[in-house]
């Protein structure tokens, strides 16, 4: 065993399968950092994901076309998305518990209509890999990196354009005074509320594609809480990214490929069980969060709601 | 963190008026869901609401599931008056009965009335032990405690897995060539007494209901439950008045895993007498929804503990009778649970 984990096909195997993995990290992820830099903490997250999962694969299904799956997911995050700004924002619920109900919300809801219209485990065309012309066939880095589907290419184009957005652009600069100094930022004319509302949004259409993925683009099939948590895993990412794109597309990279190497050791049999290779990335995450989170800042105004006229 | 404003005592009618029109909010939003999904709601809400009151079964099934309910909401309760939002309910009955149903059998040989309080008490210590650990990464590095305990959950669901597959799978399932993943059964004399014959429900109604009366009197009347108090309301205040904040937010943890792990542990003894897949069945999840439905008072989690026990009885009922699938019982307590804190705005604009 010992020769063939350290063979060049397995490690191979085991970064592919990581940078594929590593997509739905990637857009839940992105996601939260544009909702809690505006200073809204979204604990749905996973909740959305698992919405997006069912519509995306619905919409696959019946509509044929994983195309549309994806729309119809992104479409169905926008709405939570706009669900969760309305709590947060206008109602200014404790956010804590709000994403709390949100998660059971997609959580009920998304097994209720996969059992009223499926019924059953079905499975559904998804993306294909698409292989880049002259770059799949480089050795080691092609089959890595450029024979994924087109939502891995997304994912990873979208780390450098959310950092360009958040710190190169003028929104960037209000999203981030609206989630430190929300006070401040109104005082100049920026609408808060517009702002949080566009986020948390974002982070909605973001983390139904991430949903989305896991049915239309990994899997292929939807299943009773198929997220098993990894909408709570992103968020524990953007703590560990400190709240950077970059940030967060290294800690999903970290985790994905850990995750990868699990699914790999279990596939060639090692005499460790399986459910302690699962366990991983969760005693992972608690170790990220135990040491990485203690030293980084947050928003200064994430998860308190604002009120105008409030000093 | 504030002290959340829906929490302000604001008359106890209109207290109960926002929990109704939650529900009820609720209820609709999964009425116009049906429809969409071409049920006709009416067909799906009258063996949900109906269920837990038409027959013996239904009654005595609603209080024992009554039982993990109050117990986990009462947790939760706790640490949430302390400053801790605890979601880990799931992964601590879980230890809470790993831990009872392995006391249960390794020591099977002492007396019952030894091993039947033991058995109760090493659930309550696992179950302290795996709430000790978020409190600790909260009070100590300010880690969210949210995250950590969701990550615990699906830790001990993991390690429930092995378990029951490997090293604590029943010898007698194994020599039948079944192989089906449980323990075997615990020793008789650690059997909770059954307070109704042919029925499931047992003692662990009695010592819930005494719980809820033990963390009231221990919140309100003693200075370490008024200590927790103060730290869950105010913590810089706390710091300035001497109260020791990170000490006291863990105990409020422990205290929370602990009634949890024992709601495990009264699983394993009072209902299955073994360790199963599901022995935690969401309870965790939906103790959540006791908690914040019994607006984090003891005395309103007994009444919400029986209120979500029916839902869930009936929604059993609504998938065995007209196949409706019992998740729509998940949604609408995700529902109740955004119309509650909702309801904060209300608070917060009478207050001006």
């Amino acid at each position: 065993m010992g020769t063939t984990l350290f063979s060049q096909g397995f490690i191979i195997g085991v970064l592919a399968t990581g940078v594929r993995l590593a997509a739905p990290f990637l857009f839940a992820g992105l996601g939260e950092v544009f909702a809690e830099r505006s200073g809204v903490l979204n604990l749905g997250v996973d909740g959305i994901m698992l919405m997006g999962a069912f519509i995306g694969f619905w919409a696959a299904y019946t509509l044929g076309s994983p195309w549309m799956g994806l729309l119809a997911a992104a479409i169905v995050g926008a709405l939570m998305g706009l669900f969760m700004a309305l709590i947060s924002v206008h109602l200014q619920a404790n956010q804590g518990i709000a994403g709390i109900g949100l998660q059971l919300l997609g959580w009920g809801l998304s097994g209720l209509l996969f059992r009223l219209t499926f019924g059953a485990v079905t499975g559904v065309r998804g993306f294909p890999a698409i292989e880049i012309p002259g770059l799949s066939h480089l050795p080691f880095i092609g089959p890595v990196l450029f024979r994924q589907n087109i939502l891995v290419y997304l994912a990873i184009s979208l780390v450098p354009v959310s950092a360009f957005v958040l710190f190169r652009t003028t929104l960037g600069l209000k999203i981030r005074a609206v989630g430190e100094n929300p006070e401040a930022a109104d005082t100049l004319g920026v609408s808060v509320y517009g702002i949080r509302y566009l986020c948390v949004m974002l982070g909605g259409i973001l983390a139904g594609i991430a949903g989305a993925f896991l049915t239309i683009g990994q899997m292929n099939m939807f299943v009773d809480n198929i997220t098993s948590g990894r909408g709570f895993i992103a968020i524990a990412l953007v703590c560990f990214g400190r709240w950077h794109p970059y940030g967060v597309l290294v800690g999903a990279l970290l985790f994905s490929v850990l995750d990868a190497l699990q699914m790999w050791i279990q596939v060639i049999g090692a005499p460790i069980p399986y459910e302690f290779l699962v366990m991983l990335p969760y005693v992972l995450t608690i170790v990220v969060l135990a040491t990485a989170v203690g030293r980084a800042r947050g928003p200064l105004a994430l998860s308190k709601p604002y009120t105008r006229g409030e000093r | 963190m504030k002290m959340p404003l829906w929490l302000k005592r604001q008359g106890w009618l209109l207290d109960l008026a926002i929990l109704i029109l939650a529900v009820l909010a609720a209820l609709a939003v999964g009425a116009v869901l049906l429809l969409m999904a071409g049920t006709n709601p009416l067909v799906a809400y009258k063996p949900l609401f109906l269920g837990a009151f038409s027959s013996r079964y239904g009654l005595t099934e609603t209080l024992v599931k009554a039982v993990p309910l109050m117990l986990v909401g009462l947790g939760i309760v706790i640490a949430y008056r302390g400053g801790v939002l605890n979601i880990g309910g799931e992964g601590q009955i879980i230890l809470g009965a790993v831990a009872c149903a392995w006391v249960a059998l390794t020591f099977s040989q002492l007396p019952g009335f030894l091993l039947a309080p033991l058995v109760l008490l090493a659930g309550i210590a696992a179950g302290a032990a795996w709430g000790l650990v978020p409190g600790v990464l909260k009070a100590t590095v300010g880690a969210n405690e949210v995250l950590i305990t969701i990550m615990m959950n699906n830790i001990a669901f993991l390690l429930l897995t092995y378990l029951i597959r490997g090293p604590m799978i029943d010898p007698q399932e194994i020599a039948y060539g079944t192989g089906y993943p449980q323990s075997a059964l615990i020793p008789a004399s650690t059997w909770m007494l059954r307070l109704i014959p042919q029925s499931r429900l047992h003692l662990g109604l009695i010592i819930a209901v005494v719980c809820a009366a033990l963390v009231y009197v221990f919140m309100w009347q003693t200075t370490l439950g008024y200590r927790i108090r103060v730290v869950g309301v105010n913590p810089r205040a706390a710091r300035y008045a001497g109260i020791r904040v990170a000490q006291n937010m863990i105990v409020a943890m422990a205290l929370s895993g602990g009634l949890a792990g024992l709601a495990g542990a009264i699983e394993v003894t009072g209902v299955h007498h073994r360790l199963l897949d599901g022995i935690s069945a969401g309870y965790g999840f939906t103790g959540i929804v006791v908690a914040l439905f019994a607006r984090l008072h003891p005395a309103g989690v007994v009444p919400a503990a029986f209120f979500f026990a029916a839902l869930l009885v009936g929604a059993d009922m609504m998938q065995r009778t007209v196949g409706i699938p019992s998740s729509l019982v998940v949604a609408i307590e995700g529902l109740v649970v955004i119309f509650v804190v909702s309801s904060e705005i209300f608070a917060l604009r009478k207050e001006r």
